[in-house]
């Protein structure tokens, strides 16, 4: 994956808001985290992705909250998500 | 049947963030019902409420715990820890099944509520944080203590208003006594002031405008606490032969149900849960020594529960050692019989009953021998815990001083 990608705007603001949620330091979070080894259960997901959905202003569908295994596999998540939101509705749009 | 001791006590309130803080103010007769933080805007038509002063949840939890709980929940844990401790019981083993915890809240989480219709119906935002649910059950507290010492044995949370906690000491009570269960922990706990849950009690027009005064003539309602009450119940034979503190015994439990009105008391209801609780000790009425009153300090309560009294207690009710601590740690509701069962407790181990304070003026309709703002001493065996709630439920409980 290309350097600019890991340390982008986006991503960053996915990793505070994980690291907010978990009431961890920032810098224990990185994209290369798991949940596993930030002990981030089930239900400390659920509350990370509606944060993530109020930072973002997406929604991110059930389905795709049960797949979140990762800090990178969030951050692509969204990604995709505020991509689609912004094809959605172009720049200056009523 | 086996004899139910008290091995350990665990009190957060007004009063103080453990027992022995709370036990001094008790007993220097230190009302605590003082302006509250936050006066409401526009201000609320009573100014004071005996908040947890005191109580830090960072002293006691970390960050993320206090995402995943709120703060009943977190004065319920805080006060079961001072009770495991104080006993020096260890759940390990069989004990982890044969342990019971069972805990009284009027409400739950209401915070966490309010923060949820603050989304809905101010700002129209329909998605709410996905954390309402286990932050407002009302089992969260039991839950919390079960998941910390490991517990696995029946766990639940009574919700009968202010009798809430009475209901769960006696049923952990009558558990341990039945051979259920060989120990449980036992409480309640409410913090009421949130926002909107304080419009309603507004609304009631139950609320003292300045500080409750039970039994004295002049009383113009309740003052609202909040806190939390644990009692670590225990297997008699079991606590000796571990050789932990005794503090106390529970040896009886009486409730009943008035089926007379949803707000309005009456004298029968409360008279009936004090006689079964009588009955359920094996006592007679002359060996009540002392009677934690539910004694709130509206109008209509401290009437009936004064006749309620004198129907049971016959001519007993003229000596017989009355008081309510409510004016001094104000009603913590459902966690009132616990909070209450402590002071109860501590009061027949010291031979001291804690007075009612702000006492300025005998009511003749109140005619009890009100402990009236200075602490009495007293050499006492059997106390009264009584809890009259709304809903006409009532329960009493039956203390004993340890035997020495």
């Amino acid at each position: 994956m290309p350097e600019h990608v890991e340390t982008d705007e986006l991503a960053e603001k996915v990793l505070r808001v994980i690291a907010h949620t978990q009431r961890i330091p920032p810098e224990s979070v990185s994209l290369d985290s798991t949940f596993e080894a930030l002990k981030i259960d089930s239900l400390d997901g659920i509350n990370i992705v509606f944060e993530l959905e109020k930072e973002f202003n997406i929604e991110i569908p059930d389905d795709g909250v049960q797949n979140l295994r990762s800090v990178r596999d969030t951050v692509e998540g969204v990604r995709k998500l505020v991509e689609a939101k912004n094809l959605a509705v172009p720049p200056g749009a009523a | 049947m086996n004899r139910v001791a008290v091995t350990g006590l665990g009190l957060v309130c007004a009063l103080g963030n453990t027992v022995s803080e709370s036990w001094k103010r008790l007993i220097e007769g230190e009302c605590r019902i003082l302006p509250m933080r936050d006066p409401g805007s526009p201000a609320y038509k009573f100014r004071n409420g005996a908040e947890a002063w005191d109580f830090k949840p960072l002293d006691h939890f970390t960050e993320k715990d206090l995402v995943m709980l709120e703060r009943f929940a977190l004065l319920a844990v805080v006060a079961a820890r001072e009770a495991v401790t104080q006993s020096g019981i260890r759940f390990e083993g069989e004990l982890r099944d044969r342990s019971a915890i069972i805990t009284g809240s009027s409400v739950g989480g209401q915070f966490t509520e309010e923060e949820g219709y603050i989304r809905l119906y101010r700002e129209n935002i329909s998605r709410v944080s996905p954390l309402t649910i286990p932050r407002t059950m009302a089992n969260a507290g039991a839950s919390r203590i079960s998941l910390e010492f490991g517990i696995h044995g029946p766990a639940y949370t009574i919700a009968t208003a202010c009798s809430s906690s009475n209901h769960a000491l006696g049923q952990a009570f009558w558990m341990v006594r039945n051979g259920q269960v060989t120990a449980a922990i036992a409480g309640g706990s409410e913090a009421v002031f949130a926002e909107g849950l304080l419009r309603a009690w507004e609304a009631m027009r139950v609320v003292a405008p300045d500080v409750c005064r039970p039994f004295s003539a002049d009383r113009k309602g309740l003052s609202l606490g909040e806190g939390a009450g644990m009692l670590l119940l225990e297997n008699w034979e079991h606590a000796k032969a571990r050789g932990a503190p005794i503090v106390g015994e529970v040896i009886g439990f009486g409730m009943s149900s008035d089926a007379h009105h949803i707000t309005q008391p009456c004298v029968e209801g409360p008279a009936k849960a004090m006689l079964w609780a009588i009955r359920d000790a094996c006592i007679g009425p002359d060996q009540v020594d002392y009677i934690n009153a539910h004694g709130t300090g509206t109008q209509a309560n401290d009437v009936t529960e004064t006749q309620a009294i004198r129907s049971v207690l016959g001519k007993r009710a003229d000596s017989v050692l009355v008081s309510s601590t409510k004016s001094m740690h104000g009603h913590t509701l459902g966690a009132a019989g616990a909070v209450e069962a402590v002071a109860c407790l501590l009061a027949l181990k010291h031979g001291l009953v804690p007075p009612t304070v702000n006492f300025t003026v005998r009511d003749p309709a109140c005619d009890l021998n009100i402990v009236a703002n200075a602490a009495q001493h007293a050499q006492m065996q059997v106390a009264l815990s009584n809890t009259f709630a709304f809903g006409g439920l009532n329960a009493t409980v039956v203390l004993k001083r340890a035997e020495t």
